[in-house]
This record gives structure tokens, sequence and C-alpha cells, in this order.
């Protein structure tokens, strides 16, 4: 298999993220939180201070580095959360039909119909700001494209041999949706999947932004940036390296996504050939 | 065995619910399998063996249905068992193989899992247990090495190694009947013949009861002890197999059998059908009045046209359906 330029740099993008965030506390030079000290306040970018400071003199590539762990532990989990929910209801329904697909069909519509960042913004409204209901907030709105996709994969394999052989075989509805079907459908839920995990990671930074994500002190990329707001012009890098950071990880997110369906989406696969 | 027979046919009728109304795509089938016997389904393709097939385990869906008759299964009427009864015959005592090993298989579970799966789900096995009774299963189908080839996928197999893999998971369980509808079709002619040898001798050693489904008459008559002949929706001979050679009774397996090839060369078979019987089998919607062969039996009379033949007992024994039958 030829390996797509997309598909490496994406790769590479997300796995210096990862990489980043588990490995904190030793790539960090400061704790991001406590180390601060108004002697360092608003230093520019140096060999001592990578990133620069910010006006409690706090390292802003140790508070970059440790932001990646809530990017992408709301990323990775909020978007775990949407998979398993749209698979479960957008299989289900393309196998069953009936009554529950419609159902499910009224629910995506209006699910599609809402922004989900204004439906986050409702849920968090009620919840409060914090980590978890970052993660509720947004693992329950942006479903819907995954549900589409698995019903309409389930619609579509449904009528395939194997999984009529495994009725006459005795399985039951659960086992064949679980053995014949969700195995079979898995390339196009992934891809969607990372894409959507890219969405994710922009709308904890723009919840953050807004004040409703992880509580300061403890940095999040948006977080930092909202906090950056006043001193755009004075200390722009501030605002630079978590943007960046933003950037980085989001591109990366989005670039393995479209490696990803080249290679697993069969649709687009006969398109190309 | 004379006394129970393993599964019994009683009369059975399949609507076809074409939106405004029902027709029936088969009826007045009725047929019995003892245990460990062989019983052969022959007709021309749409003539409804397969949806006979469905309907004995419980599998037809909308727009078919049952219509009426009865199915016994061990003297047990199963047509009208929940869902959840039908799904524990299904597979456990009465499993099927179908015409497409292509497609049979999940393509991307290794085949090894797709037959310990059935020790898992009707046996109650760990999967430990199952992946091992999986090697094994695969071993008596006659598949060399066959614990490294548990770990294939489908696409790295032939379509003759898939139909044996295929023939593992349906007598995984032991099942006490074995449908196989045209389960050597889809293969090459060499392949289909090894595959019928060996669906034959396991069944043999086990006692498998099997009902054998094709278009192929001569296939079906070589496999199976009695067959029946079905046109049009309707079974219009059954005998056992040396008699329907010997003596058919009906002018349609009179044609089929006139048109089966002497002397090998199968090649010759599609053409030297259609001189024999001219014409084509009615479509469901458009079944002709009285027996549905008439417009194709050059011994048809004005009551063939007007009445439909009832079931006449042979002296020779077997069954046959025509007002004029030899
Ligand atoms: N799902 C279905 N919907 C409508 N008609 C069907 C369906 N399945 C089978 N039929 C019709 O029932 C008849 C018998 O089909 P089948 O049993 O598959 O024939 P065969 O003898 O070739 O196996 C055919 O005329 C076919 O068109
Ligand atoms: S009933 Fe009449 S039309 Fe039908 S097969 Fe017999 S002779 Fe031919
Ligand atoms: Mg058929």
């Amino acid at each position: 298999m030829k390996l797509r330029a997309n598909l490496v740099i994406g790769g590479v993008l997300f796995a210096l993220a990862i990489f980043v965030g588990l490995l904190a506390p030793w790539l960090a030079h400061t704790d991001p939180v406590m180390d601060a000290n108004l002697m360092n306040a608003e230093e520019p970018p140096s060999w001592t201070w990578w990133f620069g400071t910010d006006d409690q003199g706090r390292d802003i590539y140790s508070r970059v580095v440790y932001g990646a762990r809530v990017s992408l532990t709301v990323g990775i989990i909020s978007q775990l959360i949407n998979s398993v929910i749209g698979v479960a209801l957008g299989l289900s329904a393309g196998y069953w039909g009936g009554w529950w697909d419609d159902v499910v069909n009224a629910l995506t519509n209006v699910m599609l119909a809402i922004p989900s960042l204004i439906f986050a913004l409702a849920i968090m409204a009620v919840l409060g700001p914090g980590l978890t209901s970052l993660l509720i907030a947004l693992g329950l709105t942006n479903w819907s494209f995954t549900c589409r996709i698995a019903r309409a994969s389930a619609l579509s394999l449904r009528s395939q041999g194997y999984v009529q052989a495994a009725t006459v075989l005795g399985y039951g509805d659960l086992r064949i949706m679980i053995t014949q079907l969700l195995p079979n459908m898995l390339g196009p839920i992934v891809v969607i999947g990372t894409l959507g995990m890219g969405s994710a990671v922009l709308s904890e930074a723009a919840l953050s932004f807004l004040g409703l994500g992880v509580r300061p002190p403890f940095p999040s990329w948006g977080s930092m940036l909202s906090e950056a707001r006043e001193q755009i012009t004075t200390a722009p890098w501030l605002s630079i390296f978590p943007g960046l950071a933003i950037f980085l990880t989001v591109l990366g997110l989005n670039l393995l996504g479209d490696g990803l369906r080249d290679i697993l989406d069969p649709q687009s696969r006969s398109r190309r050939t | 065995m004379t006394g129970t027979p393993l599964i019994e046919v009683e009369d059975l009728r399949i609507d076809l619910d074409d939106g405004s109304r029902r027709v029936a795509a088969a009826e007045g089938v009725s047929f019995r399998i003892d245990r460990g016997e062989t019983f052969g389904l022959v007709g021309e393709s749409g003539c409804g063996k397969s949806i006979t097939a469905l309907a004995l385990i419980g599998l037809l869906r909308h727009p078919l249905s049952i219509g009426g008759g009865v199915i016994r299964f061990e003297g047990r009427e199963i047509q009208h068992l929940s869902a959840a009864r039908q799904r524990e015959l299904r597979g456990n005592r009465i499993a099927m193989i179908f015409q497409e090993p292509m497609t049979a298989l999940n393509p991307v579970s290794p085949v090894g899992r797709q037959i310990a799966e059935m020790f898992v789900l009707h046996k109650g096995k760990s999967w430990r247990e199952a992946d091992q009774l999986a090697v094994e299963a695969l071993a008596s189908v006659r598949v060399p090495a066959p614990e490294r080839r548990v770990k294939d996928y489908p696409h790295q197999l032939s379509g003759g190694m898939r139909q044996r893999v295929m023939i593992a998971i349906a007598l995984a369980c032991g099942p006490d009947l074995l449908i196989a509808d045209e389960p050597t079709t889809a293969l090459d002619v060499t392949v289909q013949a090894e595959i019928i040898e060996l669906m034959r001798n396991l069944c043999a050693e086990r006692g498998t009861a099997t009902l054998m489904i094709s278009h192929d008459l001569g296939l079906v008559a070589n496999v199976c002890r009695r067959v029946a002949v079905m046109y049009a929706g309707r079974i219009v001979e059954e005998r056992g197999s040396a008699d329907i050679f010997r003596s058919p009774s009906h002018p349609y397996t009179q044609g089929l059998v006139a048109s089966l090839p002497r002397l090998g060369s199968r090649a010759a078979l599609g053409r030297s059908r259609l001189k024999e019987i001219a014409g084509v089998v009615p479509a469901i919607t458009n079944f002709p009045d009285g027996c549905r062969f008439n417009p194709r039996c050059a011994q048809a009379t004005d009551i063939c046209r007007t009445r439909a033949p009832e079931t006449d007992p042979l002296e020779a024994g077997g069954l046959v359906r025509c007002h004029h039958h030899a």
C-alpha cells in the first residue's frame, strides 16, 4: 500500500500531540500552575522561556504542553461517546428499520438542525463549567454524522450473504449487529471519528475561551487564548503558541481522517480506480 | 426409521404479498424426510425451492409468508414457534448452506472464528474450547493444515475451500437436518463433485438428513434416495431416485429426464434442455388456470386448462400430480 502524505503528516502530528500530552510532566520545564513568578512576567520567547511567559510569569511552553492533556482528553473521550451513541442508534435503526428507524431519524434530524456547539453551550449552561461537563456536553452533541453513516452501512450490509447466513445459523439480532455488521462498517466510522475528534478539540477551545471549559488556573489551549485576549498586541506569544497548538492538532486530525478515508472507505477507493 | 419423520411438511402454502393482493408462490407442498435420509428438491429457477427451504427454517420475511399448512420437526409443529425458539433450531438442529460461498462468509472475520462462534452460540462453549473445536471441524471437511487455516480470512481461500468452511460451520453443531440450497452451482465442475462427495460422506457418517436443492436433476438423483420435482410452486412428482430415471411419470419430469445428457458432456445441458421443454416457467402473478404446466405440455387436454390436478399415488410408489400421468 502506498503511503499517503496526508496520512503520514496527520499521523505524525496526532502522535506528537499524544506524546506531548502523555509525557507532559517530563517535557514541561516548570509546573504550569504553581510556578508563577512576577519577576518573570511577560517575558518574550527566549532560550530560557521557549514560548515566553504570561503576566503572572508562568512558562507558556509548560502550559501549552499540559494543555495538550485537556484538549486530547476532551477530543478522544467525547468523540468516543459520540461514536458509541451514533453507532448504537444508526446500526440498530438501519438493521431493524420500522418505527425505531423513524425515531432515530427524527432525532438525527433534530441534532443536525441545531449547530452542535450551540447545543453543547446549552448543556454547559445547565451543568456548569468543568472537564466532566465538557465531556458530557461535547459527547452528546456530535453523533449525528456517525449515526447517519452507521445507518446507511447497516442498510446496505444487511442484505449481504454473510448476514443472511448468520440469520440462518441462528444468530440473534444483537450478535449479528456486533459480529457481522459492525466490523464491516468500521472503516467509515473510524474516519468520521477522527474528523470528529478534530472538531471536538476546536469546540473545547471555543467553550474554554468562553470560560465554560476547564477552570483556570489549570491550562487548556482555549482558556489560554481567552486569557491572552487583552495582551494580543503587547504580548502576542501568549496567543500564538496555544493557537498554533490547536491549529496543528486539528490539522493533524483532519489530515489523518482524510488519509484514513482514502485507505478504508471502499467508496472513495472505487471512485479513484 | 418408519416412526415419526424428522421433518414433515403438509399442504404448505407460501404467500407473496405484492402490495395489492396475496398470491401463492407455492402451494400444496407436502413431503417428509426421515432421520438420516437424503431427499432432493429439483426444479427450474424460480419454481419455489428456496422459499420452501426458508419456510422450513422460519425465515420467510415480508413480502413472503406462510399462508397455510403445517411443518413438523420431530412431530412438533414449528411454523408458529416464537422467534427465539426458532432461532434455537436454526444452525443447531437444522442447518443450511447456500449457493454463494463467496459471500456467505464474513469478510473481516477469520474463518476459524466463524466456525467457533457456532459452538459458543449453540453449545455454550467457551471461546478457548470453541477455537479448538473449530480446528477439528475444519479438519473434518478435509481442509489441509487446519490449525493454520483457521486464521485465514475468507478472501485467502478458494471457492471450494470456502464452501468446505461453510459445510464445517453448518455441521458444527451436529444438526439433524442439513439443507443445501444449490450448494455447488457457483463452483467449478471439478470442485462440485468433491464438495458433493464430501457432504454426502459427512452426512452419512453422522446420520444427518439432507434436503438437497438444485436445478440439476442428475446431481440430485445421484445423491438422494428420493426426489421431489417442483414446478411453478407445486410438487409435481415425488419418487425414488432410480424410479424417476427409469419411468418418469409427470410430463415435466419426462422432459427433464429426456434433457439430461446421456454420456457426460454437461456443456450440452443448457441447449438440449431448451429443446426438450419449450417455453418458460410462468411468473407467480401469472400462473395459468388448471395445471400450471399446461401451456408447455404436449399432452394437455381441456381438463388440464380448467382443473388443477390432485396428487395421485403411483403403484410403483411415489406421487404424481397430473390428470394424464403415465
Ligand atoms: N423476497 C422476495 N420477494 C418477492 N418475490 C420473491 C422473493 N423471494 C422469492 N420470490 C419469488 O418466489 C418465487 C420462488 O423463488 P425461489 O424459491 O427463490 O425460486 P428457486 O426455485 O429458484 O429457489 C420466484 O418467482 C421469486 O421471484
Ligand atoms: S395435468 Fe395435463 S397439462 Fe398438466 S402435466 Fe398433466 S397432462 Fe400436462
Ligand atoms: Mg433458489
